[in-house]
C-alpha cells in the first residue's frame, strides 16, 4: 500500500512507482518551456538567487499547508473516537466522575476549535502533552525513543544505499546478460519478502543458530559498540527490501541516461565506457535515485515501527503500540504527528536538494 | 500471436494457485482451524498433519489455506476501493485539467501520500478497533490516490488525441467521453497497477495482522501466524518459516504477473527493455 505508480511508459513500474513528488515535479518542469531568467541577452550569468529563493519560499508554503492539513486529519480521527477520548481511554468500567476528571485533565471541556489550537501551539513549542499512563510529558518519552528509531532508520538507509548502488550499476552495465537477469530476479525476491519476516529469519540464523547476536533488546548508547551491534540485524532486515527497490530504480535510471545523446557524444570524444558511466551517466541518473532515497526514509520509519517489535527495541514503534494497548491517545496522537512531520520534512528537503542539484527544476513557472 | 512473457506465465500460475487454495478453504480444509487440540500441539509433519501443528494444536496446512483467503480478500477489497473511488476522481481531474477540481483532487492526493501509510493504518485500527474491515479501509484509502494519479496521467495524454476531439465535436459530453473513450484505453495501465497494489496490499495486511491490527483470533492469518511463531522460533522454526514463504510466493507471483502484463500490454516497453 506504500507505493504508487506514475503512468510512465519507461522503466520499471515498481521502481519508478515510488516517486510521487520528486519525479512528478521533474516531469512538470521538463514539459514547461524553459524561461530565460533575464530580459535581455547578457554575457554575465543571470543571478540564480531570486528564482531559488522563490522556489524555496513556495515549497515552504506547501510544507506549512501539508502540516496543517495532516494535523487536522489526525485531530479529527482522534476526535471521532467512539464516545470521547476520555471515555475511550478509561474503558467501559470507569465511573463517570473519573471520566469527568480526565476530561478536564485533557482539556476536553473546551470547544473543538480551541482544543485543536491548544494542541497545535503546544506542539510548536515542543509540548506534546502528558502521557496518561506514564504520567510524564510525552516529549520526554519521545526523546528517549527517538534515539533508537532515528539511528535505526538512518543505519538502514545507509545500508540500503550501499547495497543498491553497486548492484544497480552492475545490472545496468551488464544489461541483458545472465548477471543482469539474476540480479533482477534477486531484486524481485527482495521486494516480495516482508521485512519483519526477514528479521525473524535473521534472528533464527544469526542469534539462535550462530549465536553471533542477541535476539533483541537495546543496551543504550552508553555502550556505543554494543548499541550499534544490536541495531545491525534490525537495520539489515529493514534495508534489504528497500535495497531491492533502489537497485531497480538505479538500473532503469542508468539505462535511460545511457541512451541519451550526450553520452554518445562523450563516447565519441574518446572516453571509455567506464569513464562515461562514472562521470556522466551516474551523475544524471542520481536524480530519480535521490527521490527514491528520500521517500524510502518514510518507509524506513514506518517499517522501523514493525521491526522494533521483532527485536524488542525501545523505539517510537514500541511507544505507539504501547500507547494503543494502553489506550493512551495523547501518546498515539503526538507520535503519529511527529512521524508525519518527519516524512513531510524529508520530502521538502529532497525537493530543495533537487533544485540545488538540477537548475532546470528551479525554472518552474 | 506473440509469445506470452515468461514472467506472466510463472506469475499467473502462482497467483491462480493461491486463489484456488483460498477458494477451496471456503468449503474444505483438512482440519478445523478454530478448535484447539492441545493434545496434538507441535506435531511434526506427517500423514495426519501434512505440515505439522502449531503450539495450540492447530493444523498448519488448514491455517495457511484460510490465511490465503484472508490475505486475498483484504487486499482485493482494498484494491476495489482504490479503483472504484480513485479512477473516477482521476478521470474527472483529467477531463477538467487545470480547473479547481483538478487542483483539489491532486492536492488531496499529495496529502495522503505525505502520510506514512502504515502509521495511519495503525492510527485507524487503533481508534476504531482492530478488525479485518478496518484493515481494509486503512489499506484501501491509500489505494485511492494511486489509481487517481494513474488514471489522470493516462487520461491527460488521451485528451489531446484527434479521436477524442472528434467525439467532442460530435457532441458527447466529458463524462461520456471519459467512460466510452478514455477508460477503455487506460484499462491496461489500470490492470497493471491493480496487480501491483494487490501485492502491496498482501504485504500490508501481513504487517497489520502481525502487529495484531487486522483479523482477530480465532481466524488465522499469515501475519498473525508469524507473530504467534515468534516465541517458538528457538524450538520450532518451521512455524515461522512456512507463513513467510506463503507471503513471499503470493507477492512474487503477483509482481511477476504485473511485470508480465505490462510487457504484454505495452509494446513500447518491450522495445525499451529488449
Amino acid at each position: 500500500m506504500l507505493r504508487q505508480t506514475e503512468p510512465t511508459c519507461r522503466g520499471d513500474a515498481i521502481a519508478l512507482s515510488l516517486a510521487p513528488i520528486g519525479i512528478r515535479n521533474h516531469g512538470d518542469t521538463q514539459s514547461s518551456p524553459a524561461r530565460s531568467t533575464s530580459l535581455w541577452p547578457s554575457r554575465a550569468p543571470p543571478s540564480n538567487v531570486a528564482p531559488m529563493l522563490r522556489f524555496i519560499l513556495g515549497r515552504l508554503v506547501s510544507l506549512g499547508l501539508s502540516l496543517i492539513a495532516a494535523s487536522l486529519v489526525i485531530f479529527v480521527v482522534i476526535e471521532v473516537v467512539p464516545g470521547d477520548p476520555a471515555a475511550f481511554m478509561l474503558g467501559l468500567n470507569a465511573n463517570e466522575e473519573t471520566v469527568q476528571a480526565l476530561r478536564e485533565d485533557l482539556g476536553l471541556t473546551g470547544s473543538k476549535v480551541s482544543r485543536y489550537i491548544t494542541w497545535i501551539t503546544g506542539l510548536v513549542q515542543g509540548d506534546f502533552g502528558t502521557s496518561y499512563t506514564y504520567r510524564v510529558p510525552v516529549s520526554e518519552l519521545i526523546l528517549q525513543r527517538l534515539w533508537v528509531s532515528l539511528p535505526l532508520a538512518g543505519f538502514a538507509l545507509i545500508l540500503s544505499t550501499l547495497i543498491a548502488f553497486p548492484i544497480g550499476l552492475i545490472a545496468a552495465s551488464k544489461r541483458g546478460t545472465a548477471a543482469d537477469y539474476s540480479i533482477m530476479g534477486g531484486t524481485q525476491l527482495g521486494i516480495a519478502v516482508p521485512n519483519f519476516w526477514f528479521a525473524m529469519l535473521l534472528v533464527l540464523v544469526f542469534a539462535v543458530n550462530l549465536r553471533w547476536f542477541n535476539a533483541g533488546g537495546f543496551p543504550g548508547w552508553e555502550a556505543p559498540g554494543a548499541a550499534l551491534k544490536s541495531l545491525l540485524l534490525p537495520a539489515v532486515a529493514l534495508a534489504l527490501p528497500q535495497a531491492a527497490i533502489l537497485a531497480r530504480v538505479m538500473r532503469s535510471a542508468l539505462i535511460e541516461t545511457m541512451g541519451q545523446d550526450y553520452i554518445r557524444t562523450a563516447r565519441a570524444k574518446g572516453l571509455t565506457r567506464r569513464q562515461v558511466t562514472l562521470r556522466h551517466a551516474l551523475r544524471n541518473a542520481l536524480i530519480p535515485v535521490l527521490t527514491i532515497i528520500g521517500l524510502q526514509f518514510s518507509f524506513l520509519l514506518a517499517g522501523a515501527i514493525i521491526i522494533e517489535n521483532v527485536f524488542f527495541l525501545p523505539g517510537l514503534g514500541r511507544l505507539i503500540f504501547q500507547g494503543i494497548t494502553q489506550r493512551d491517545l495523547v501518546v498515539v496522537e503526538s507520535v503519529t504527528m511527529l512521524l508525519v512531520f518527519a516524512v513531510i520534512l524529508v520530502t521538502f528537503l529532497v525537493d530543495i536538494a533537487y533544485a540545488l542539484a538540477d537548475p532546470r527544476l528551479r525554472r518552474r513557472s | 500471436m506473440t509469445r506470452l512473457p515468461l514472467s506472466l506465465v510463472i506469475g499467473a500460475v502462482l497467483s491462480v494457485l493461491f486463489l484456488v487454495i483460498a477458494l477451496l478453504s471456503l468449503v474444505w480444509t483438512p482440519h478445523d482451524v478454530e478448535t484447539l487440540i492441545i493434545a496434538d500441539r507441535l506435531r511434526p509433519a506427517g500423514a495426519e498433519y501434512w505440515l505439522g501443528t502449531d503450539q495450540f494444536g492447530r493444523d498448519m496446512v488448514s491455517m495457511l489455506m484460510v490465511g490465503a483467503r484472508i490475505s486475498i480478500a483484504v487486499a482485493l477489497v482494498a484494491v476495489g476501493i482504490g479503483v472504484a473511488l480513485g479512477v473516477p476522481l482521476g478521470l474527472a481531474a483529467a477531463a477538467n485539467r487545470g480547473s479547481l477540481l483538478d487542483e483539489v483532487i491532486m492536492r488531496g492526493n499529495d496529502l495522503i501520500f505525505a502520510f506514512p501509510s502504515l502509521v495511519i493504518a495503525i492510527l485507524i485500527t487503533a481508534v476504531f478497533g482492530p478488525s479485518a474491515f478496518n484493515a481494509i479501509i486503512a489499506i484501501g484509502i491509500f489505494n485511492i490516490p494511486v489509481f487517481a494519479r494513474v488514471a489522470r496521467g493516462g487520461a491527460l495524454s488521451l485528451w489531446t488525441l484527434d479521436y477524442v476531439l472528434a467525439a467532442r465535436v460530435a457532441g458527447k459530453n466529458k463524462t461520456r467521453i471519459s467512460a466510452e473513450h478514455i477508460l477503455p484505453n487506460i484499462s491496461s495501465l489500470l490492470i497493471v497497477q491493480a496487480t501491483i497494489q494487490f501485492s502491496l496490499g498482501i504485504l500490508a495486511e501481513a504487517a497489520l495482522s502481525y502487529v495484531g491490527l487486522s483479523v482477530q483470533p480465532p481466524v488465522p492469518s499469515w501475519g498473525r501466524m508469524l507473530a504467534d511463531a515468534q516465541t517458538m522460533i528457538y524450538s520450532h522454526p518451521m512455524l515461522a518459516v512456512l507463513p513467510g514463504l506463503a507471503i513471499v510466493f503470493m507477492v512474487l507471483g503477483l509482481n511477476l504477473m504485473g511485470d508480465g502484463l505490462r510487457d504484454m500490454l505495452d509494446p513500447r516497453l518491450r522495445r525499451v527493455r529488449a
